[in-house]
């Protein structure tokens, strides 16, 4: 299954790249937020799947799963989320303020 | 000790606030109490039974950078001339410099400066010493700049620092190659493990490297470039650092390291090859300039070049005679440089052309050239400390194992440079002084200058003239010791003006008599020039170096800096793709096993194959509100996944940010352009994929090949062992994140507060220009 999720994340990754090479400021949001998702999975398979009980200690169990990668990526989610909505309101106010959404229409001037 | 040197910057930091009041006190005053205090504290240390002093002040002990301050007879040479003549051409630049100048800054330099240079000569330690040493070229290169507003300024000072900065860090090179095979940084225990250093491999690459730093501070061949175009700084800051102190540096290191290469064969050839070609490269180039500065600018080069080809020689004799040149140089050269400023100051040129018949207005400035040109020319007086030094060097060269043709050429090579040097320095003082008056030329009425400025180049040529009458007066108590920290076996010897009709005193009657030969038939051989060095111009070639790397380095950056987001992304990701791989390749880092995997069941592979359509389908959607959707198809189905794989808090939190997230999406989509299809080539599109596949690939092996591999023992443990006994509480997952890793979390909010603010501004500035 560790492999299964694996080539998941891989194609997430794929997927993520291939949205933020194109040239519309959304496609390029879209990517950053999947990159996150195959991020996260990435971390998780770290970790081995499926080893015991939910982390939360418990009388008489003593197997549980890995909690190391789960704190980071609870962290990394919240974080993920925080980059995204500040994309997104850049993303909107570039857009207003240029009137265009298209990168290679906002490369700027020659001598900058 | 320590304080000695840090006085001058310490005192530098009030500087800016008593310039303030510079129309009422010259700010000069308060600046030249400094190295006079300095002078008085280290001029205590002279006498006969001197011995080394040491004082340590921990800096950065860890790594072996302290504060080492080792005080010898060298050191102590060179700390007399920088505080001594550093009060003289302070007390100079008060009448030369007027209280409409920037002061503040330029004493601000000058002292700092001071400082940097004291650390030089006193560092024992070598990283300590390479900080002082860069710290001298960058308040040489702000002084040379001090007139800004010139283009030569700023061309001259950016030059020094190029090439001095150059040099500086091959030096830095090669004081890194010699701590690492000795061990430790104190040049003292270097000099005591020689052997280990003459035994390494890398000592020819250690020797170059260090040479470099010397050459290139000392302005020898060919690095001289910039010290004729440093002649545009003010003329006190030309005697202070690029005739007395500064350039001395490089002597100094070299005088310094000598006990380690001494005996070393490429040692002698470099140095003495180089500081002989220099002798007679700057001599033979000082006849042909015009600016009083640039002509003793090329003087000093070959100056140097004479005492850096005594240090090379090595033998007592030539270390002797190097030391006594250094002190013989400065009082002249310096006094010189004075001059020189004092009839720029009241004729309104330096060049040599106008110039002319001033002795009858200016019979005192006349009388101070007079003892410094003739001395500078080794003029066979008993009053002028320059013969001394040129008769000690002439024996030097006579006093080589006449094994090689370089130790047979060498006295010849020294007469002939000598020639060119009493050349010059006739031209300098009869050019100015005596000829034709051609006032209507000049454009100011030339006068003599006031007392104060005389002063300074007054105790400068009295101390020619001293030293010139009592040979032997700093000899044994100052200069021997000086002598003895660089060649051991240096002994007392008296310095007599007759010692005998013998070889130093002939090859002295040849520069005199082929001198005045050549000065007076001057004009019917100057074409010679135009053989050489006609054409060859080393300038030219620095000029070209400089373009050729300007224009080089901006177009390899624009090339790759074009602006576009996508060919940096495309550069990052592909570079990171092909090291990465590359790396897990050699170190046979991939891995493939089926064991320990979690086995899998029906609802899992679907939640997998959904996610894998949805994210692929992302690329191919043009509709704003599905490409929404197949996003938040994707955030749960990773929320699904962590459910099942038992992470119930990440579950959560998954769920509740991926709806916000779809809620934001929407929000914003709303306000967005549409999705447009792509409108990329087919060309553009395979390289994208073929990087996104890629990428995706590697991420894909990295994740088996972890999952296949089992080089460390999971660190978690830990946490499960002490989750209740040190965090009191039995979801793991919260203890790490509040109590283990409790700073993470307090910056991981800090980042949402810092995100948040951002949105909020971005949102208000459309608001606030709505308003406008």
């Amino acid at each position: 299954m560790e492999i299964i999720i694996s080539i998941l994340s891989g194609v997430l990754f794929a997927a993520a790249i291939y949205n933020i090479l194109q040239k519309q400021l959304l496609r390029i949001v879209i990517g950053t937020t999947l990159l996150s998702h195959g991020a996260h999975l990435f971390i998780f398979t770290m970790g081995k799947l499926k080893t015991g009980q939910p982390p939360v200690l418990t009388d008489g169990i003593s197997d549980y799963t890995d909690p190391l990668p789960q704190a980071l990526i609870l962290t990394s989610i919240v974080i993920s989320f925080g980059v995204t909505s500040l994309l997104l309101v850049l993303a909107y106010r570039t857009t207003q303020e240029n009137n265009t959404d298209n990168m290679e229409q906002l490369r700027g001037s020659e001598n900058e | 000790m320590i304080f000695a040197v840090l006085i001058p910057l310490l005192i530098a930091c009030f500087i800016p606030y008593l310039s303030k009041i510079k129309h009422k006190i010259h700010t000069g005053y308060f600046v030249f109490i400094i190295p006079l205090v300095i002078f008085i504290y280290f001029v205590r240390f002279i006498g006969n039974d001197f011995t080394p002093v040491r004082q340590t002040v921990n800096w950065i002990p860890s790594l072996g950078i302290n504060f080492d301050f080792y005080l010898d007879g060298l050191s102590l040479l060179f700390v007399l001339l920088i505080s001594g003549i550093g009060a003289l051409v302070v007390l100079y630049s008060i009448f030369y410099l007027s209280n409409q100048e920037r002061l503040g800054h330029f004493y601000v330099y000058l002292l700092m400066f001071m400082t940097a240079m004291l650390g030089v000569v006193l560092s024992d330690n070598i990283f300590v010493l390479y900080t002082f040493w860069e710290l001298t070229s960058i308040s040489s290169f702000l002084l040379i700049g001090y007139w800004h507003f010139k283009e030569r300024s700023r061309y001259g000072a950016l030059k020094s620092m190029m090439i001095t900065i150059f040099g500086g860090l091959s030096m830095f090179g090669g004081f890194i190659l010699l701590s690492v095979i000795t061990g430790t940084t104190s040049i003292q225990q270097m000099i005591a493990q020689s052997d280990m250093i003459l035994t390494s491999d890398y000592l020819p690459l250690i020797l170059i490297l260090i040479l470099l730093g010397a050459f290139t501070k000392s302005a020898q061949f060919p690095f001289h470039i910039w010290l004729p175009d440093a002649m545009e700084a003010p003329t006190p800051v030309s005697a202070y650092l690029h005739s007395a102190t500064m350039v001395k540096a490089g002597l100094f290191l070299v005088a310094r390291f000598s006990p380690v290469f001494s005996g070393y064969e490429l040692f002698f050839i470099i140095v003495s090859l180089i500081g002989i070609i220099t002798l007679c490269w700057g001599s033979y180039m000082a006849v042909r300039q015009t600016d009083l500065k640039a002509i003793l600018a090329f003087s000093t080069v070959s100056q140097l070049g004479m005492i850096m080809a005594m240090l090379g020689f090595g033998t007592e004799a030539a270390v002797f005679a190097a030391v006594f040149h250094i002190l013989n140089h400065a009082t002249f050269k310096g006094s010189l440089f004075m001059v020189a400023g004092i009839i720029d100051h009241e004729t309104g040129t330096r060049d040599i052309r106008k110039l002319g018949g001033l002795l009858t207005f200016m019979p005192m400035t006349a009388t101070l050239a007079l003892f410094g040109t003739f001395s500078m020319a080794g003029v066979p007086l008993p009053f002028l400390n320059g013969f001394y030094s040129k008769e000690l060097f002439f024996d030097a060269t006579l006093g080589l194992d006449a094994a090689t043709i370089l130790s047979q050429a060498i006295p010849y090579l020294a007469v002939f440079g000598s020639i060119f040097t009493f050349v010059y320095s006739m031209y300098f003082f009869f050019g100015v002084f005596t000829g034709p008056k051609q006032f209507n030329l000049l454009p100011k009425k030339p006068h003599e200058a006031p007392m104060g400025m005389l002063i300074s180049p007054i105790v400068l040529v009295l101390g020619v003239v001293v030293i010139g009458l009592f040979p032997n007066l700093a000899n044994a108590p100052f200069l021997l010791h000086a002598a003895q920290a660089v060649n051991s076996g240096v002994e007392f010897h008296e310095v007599s003006f007759w010692h005998g009709f013998k070889p130093p005193l002939i090859m002295s009657l040849i520069v005199v008599g082929l001198g005045t030969v050549l000065v007076m038939t001057r004009k019917k051989w100057a074409s010679v020039y135009t053989v050489l060095p006609g054409r060859l111009s080393f300038n030219k070639a620095y000029d070209k170096l400089i373009e050729k790397i300007d224009s080089y380095s901006a177009g390899v950056t624009n090339y790759y800096m074009n602006g576009s987001l996508k060919t940096y992304m495309t550069l990052i990701l592909g570079t990171t793709l092909i090291v990465t791989f590359i790396f897990m390749l050699l170190t046979n880092g991939f891995a493939l096993s089926t064991d320990n995997s979690a086995d899998f069941s029906v609802l899992e592979i679907s939640v997998v194959i959904i996610m894998i359509i949805a994210a692929i389908a992302t690329i191919f959607m043009n509709h704003n509100v599905a490409a929404i959707l197949v996003l938040g198809v994707v955030g749960f189905g990773v929320a699904i996944l962590f459910v099942t794989y038992r992470a119930p808090d990440i579950a959560l939190t998954q769920l509740v940010i991926e709806t916000i997230s779809v809620a934001l999406f929407l929000l914003c989509f709303y306000h967005l352009p549409k999705l447009k299809k792509s409108t990329d080539s087919a060309k553009t599109k395979i390289a994208n994929a073929t990087i996104a596949i890629g990428f995706g690939a590697l991420m894909t092996a990295i994740g088996i090949s972890a999952h296949s591999s089992n080089w460390f023992d999971s660190i978690s443990e830990y946490f499960i062992e002490t989750s209740y006994t040190l965090g009191g509480g039995d979801n793991i997952v919260n203890v790490i994140l509040v109590d283990m890793r409790g700073l993470d979390t307090l910056f991981e909010i800090a980042v949402l507060g810092i995100a948040a603010l951002a949105i909020i501004g971005l949102i208000k500035y459309k608001k606030n220009k709505g308003a406008e």
